[in-house]
């Protein structure tokens, strides 16, 4: 492949393909941010254990990344977001959303502050242009380095224990906390994150330490049947935590054609984020008036009878009158219940007399069930050894 | 810290219109003028020792009715000379005056300025209106309507006509009308006269339209374009508005997500309930606001709004009077629509066009004082200049210089020889000195792309902005420039209102 033929080749591979090809028993693919990613090693079922019970490992290369940074950092993120960026400590990582002058979210993501000036955005679309034209008047640099980060999503509760053979201790280590080690003449980041709901970490290094990298981790984890997870099972696993996807459960704001389409976060069900005090952001006062006027959507957890996933199901209000959508559903194995996200309209966020319809299907055949459903808090699964620290030893 | 209950940036026509009728309901304005005296881009200038021109605009076509009644402005000493003939410099000259010309065109001219100045009838009061919203609620529905219905009243041929030629450029009007180049030149000079647009350049007939809408005739004020400033402050300052003069803004303060005064260059602040900005929209935003109180997708699209300005204004400082046909008239070189294209064309590559188009006046004719006795100034508008020369502004200007004096010469036998000084300000020397983005008379071009509901941009179109306190009154907003304190007139309208 070079400049003239890269369309032949229209996906990339990240650093670790080397790995994952190999392991990669069913070849499974699918693009992801321009990049090939593995959505199935083998078996679904048990890389969804191995993050419930054990250590996965998930290739995080092709999630987009800004490094920001200059003096006026904090300022721009403060403008850019929603949340206080400027309160977040170095050495810190916060959930954030951001939103266009509308208050509509333009997509969610994890802020990483790695100095005072040095933040690191990591997100599921890209965003340079906006980004660009947001930072105009701060003395701010804004700059794509999808590229130049190589990362692993180690999950799961024996994930610390993983990380402990392999020469990193983490026991210390606090939720949304990240610290920095040597490795093989370079350094390589951790954070305690993820987007399982359970015990993690992500993993940051340099492209060229990533294959030396991951000989590493899979030989120390060994002992805890570390295993690669493809996109399946870590959407099982995310659906379980509430998390939701831009794209999947709802449409940014800068993709949407229809203009019903774009959701605000209060309407996603991220408004705690919103600091009112901080000063003017991209959307506040939009944001405001529909805190006085009240939002249309609201994003809800479901509890849907039976075993049947209700992906793309249709709710109803009283069985007849459409109320709102699913987004994401699965049977979750983590809490043996079958689950779902959707988006209701906002005076159907309670949940009375709302009911489900879903096709399902049953050898070749669909059969339409309507089942009255609950609205349930998220997350779904919500493991104390998410949050101890120090996390326990397995 | 002295309070007002609204501060008025910009001592312009807009501006001194917009605080003249905010004062004359009782609030009490301050009006804040950069410059040493207040009238913006209608102002007098000493281009050289003892030779006097209008600093920037050289004739109005009136202003608003509104403003002259509602200030009372012929009471506070402004008149108007008789209406400017125009005379079409060339082999044989030909005189103008509204539709009435001489020659084998006469009749078809006649009837097309009938028909534009019909069409520009019912435009008209849309330069009275703020701007409709592209929304359900908080439209004017029954103006609207009525205004609408005017225009259906045209009757049904005259309605389709309008219909076809509202949007059209010049030069197929011009030239499916006329056959006389005298005129089609003079007709697609004065359509594209101040825009960033050649005659054949889509939707150039509507600024036409829109010239018509603002007066049927060109005038200058008794005792120049200053005399016209002095008499709207002296208004101002009698409805109880204070005109401070050297007060440049610095910034517009927030606080509590409001705008509530504004800091000086001089680092004294002064607090109002409202902020009126009738300086371009560009820089109220990018320079007194700042983007950390605007949302980043507004702020982005002020930086694109555009304003390019293609007009260079000539200062010459004559011995004697110039050999032309009525000294008291409105000249104009433009030979034919393709030269006044052709002089668009390189000003679209950062260049110098080999023979601008150009109007003349000779102020002097009108006001003995503006020189000593005998001698003259020549104050021209001259198309088309680079806003942006390739080869930088000191070459550009002198090369335009040279251009035009040979232009004037061409059709100005002896001009040259008349010439004690010379003074010719480039578009960027615009911007320097009145403040104008990219030399722009309009404080953004006056294009359909930036007209009524975009202009300047959708979300400030109404005169407030998306800063709550902050208005706008300036020619960048909706119906533009032109010295005649429309946009500063709605504005304050449209801030009494809230």
């Amino acid at each position: 492949m070079n400049d003239l033929t890269h369309f032949e080749v229209p996906l990339r591979q990240t650093p670790f393909h080397a790995r994952t090809a190999v392991l990669n028993k069913l070849n499974r693919w699918g693009p992801w941010a321009g990049y090939m990613t593995a959505l199935c090693f083998g078996d679904e079922a048990m890389e969804h254990t191995a993050i419930r019970n054990g250590a996965s490992v998930y290739d995080l290369c092709p999630m987009v990344k800004y490094r920001v940074t200059g003096a006026e950092a904090a300022a721009f993120l403060d403008r850019l977001t929603i949340r206080n960026a400027g309160k977040l400590p170095v050495g810190s990582v916060h959930y954030t959303v951001w939103c266009d002058d509308e208050g509509r979210v333009l997509d969610d993501g994890t802020l990483f502050r790695h100095g005072v000036g040095d933040y690191l955005i990591c997100c599921q679309e890209r965003h340079l242009p906006w980004l660009l034209a947001s930072s105009a008047g701060y003395d701010v640099a804004v700059r794509e380095v999808t590229e130049e980060v190589a990362a692993l999503s180690l999950q799961g509760p024996c994930s610390a224990s993983v990380l402990d053979a392999a020469g990193f201790d983490v026991w210390g280590l606090k939720p949304f906390r990240m610290v920095r080690f040597a490795f093989q003449g370079g350094k390589v980041t951790v954070s305690r994150t993820g987007f399982t709901g359970d015990l993690g970490y992500e993993l940051w290094m340099e492209p060229a330490q990533a294959l030396p990298f991951w000989d590493h981790l899979f030989a120390s984890g060994a002992p805890w049947g570390i295993r690669p997870i493809g996109t399946d099972a870590l959407n099982l696993a995310r659906i379980e935590a509430g998390f939701i996807i831009t794209n999947m459960d709802f449409i940014p704001a800068d993709q949407a054609l229809r203009e019903d389409r774009a959701r605000s976060p209060f309407e996603l069900g991220l408004d705690w984020m919103i600091d009112w005090d901080k000063g003017h952001f991209t959307g506040r006062r939009a944001l405001l008036a529909e805190k006085e006027a009240g939002s249309d959507w609201a994003l809800v957890g479901l509890d849907v009878p039976g075993n049947i996933s209700a992906e793309g199901s249709i709710l109803y209000h009283g069985k007849k009158r459409e109320a709102g959508f699913v987004t994401a559903a699965a049977w979750s194995p983590s809490v043996k219940r079958s689950v779902a996200l959707a988006q209701v309209e906002a005076k159907y966020r309670k949940g009375d007399d709302l009911w489900v319809e879903i096709y399902a299907l049953r050898e070749l055949q669909y059969v339409k069930l309507m089942l009255p459903v609950t609205v349930v808090e998220r997350p779904f699964f919500n493991p104390a050894r998410k949050r101890a620290t120090p996390p326990g030893r397995f | 810290m002295p309070s007002f209950s609204a501060i008025v940036i910009g001592g312009g026509t807009n501006g001194l219109a917009c605080a003249g009728r905010l004062a004359a309901k009782g609030c009490r304005v301050v009006v804040l003028e950069a410059g040493a005296v207040a009238g913006g881009g209608a102002a007098v200038r000493e281009f050289a020792p003892g030779y006097f021109a209008p600093a920037l605009a050289h004739t109005t076509r009136g202003v608003d009715a509104r403003v002259m009644a509602g200030m009372a402005l012929e009471r506070h000493g402004l008149g108007f000379h008789p209406a400017l003939a125009t005379c079409v410099l060339n082999a044989e000259p030909l005189s103008v005056m509204r539709g009435k010309t001489t020659g084998a065109d006469a009749a078809a001219y006649a009837a097309l300025i009938a028909k534009l100045s019909e069409f520009a009838r019912v435009l008209a009061p849309f330069r009275g209106l703020t701007p409709p919203r592209l929304t359900s609620s908080g439209n004017e529905w029954g103006k609207l309507a009525r205004l609408g219905l005017g225009i259906r009243a045209l009757g049904k041929a005259d309605f389709r006509e309008f219909l076809r030629m509202i949007l059209i450029n010049v030069a197929d009007v011009a030239e499916d009308e006329l056959t006389d180049d005298r005129l089609k030149g003079l007709l697609a000079f004065d359509a594209t006269l101040g825009a960033w647009l050649g005659p054949r350049s889509p939707n150039s007939l509507i600024l036409l339209l829109n010239q018509l809408a603002c007066g049927p005739d060109i005038l200058v004020p008794k005792g120049g374009m200053a005399a016209l400033a002095a008499a709207m402050v002296r208004a101002a300052e009698a409805a109880g508005v204070v005109v401070r003069c050297n007060a440049a803004v610095a910034r517009v303060l927030v606080t509590e997500d409001r705008a509530c005064g504004v800091e000086l260059e001089s680092g004294e602040v002064l607090a109002a309930d409202k902020v009126i900005s009738a300086i371009s929209p560009r820089t109220t935003f990018q320079k007194l606001v700042g983007p950390r109180h605007l949302d980043a997708g507004f702020f982005s699209r002020v930086q694109h709004i555009r304003s390019r300005g293609g007009a260079a204004k000539l200062h010459l400082a004559l011995t004697a009077a110039p050999d032309v046909p009525d000294l008291q008239a409105r000249m104009v070189i433009a030979p034919s629509v393709r030269v006044v294209e052709e002089a668009f064309n390189p000003v679209k590559y950062g260049e110098v066009p080999k023979a601008p188009v150009m109007e003349f006046v000779v102020p002097s004719a009108f006001e003995g004082d503006l020189a000593s006795e005998g001698h003259h100034v020549l104050s021209a508008i001259v198309q088309f200049a680079p806003h942006a020369p390739k080869a930088g502004l000191e070459a550009a200007r002198a090369e335009m210089l040279e251009n035009t004096l040979a232009v004037l010469e061409a059709h100005v036998p002896g001009l040259r020889g008349l010439v004690a000084h010379a003074e010719l300000l480039m578009p960027q020397d615009i911007e320097a000195r009145f403040g104008m983005v990219g030399g722009n008379w309009h404080h953004g071009e006056l294009a359909v792309e930036q007209m009524l509901f975009l202009r300047p941009l959708r979300e400030a179109a109404q005169y407030g902005t998306p800063l709550p306190g902050l208005y706008l009154a300036g020619a960048g907003s909706h119906p533009g420039g032109g010295i005649n304190g429309s946009a500063g007139w709605n504005a304050a309208g449209m801030v009494l209102h809230e």
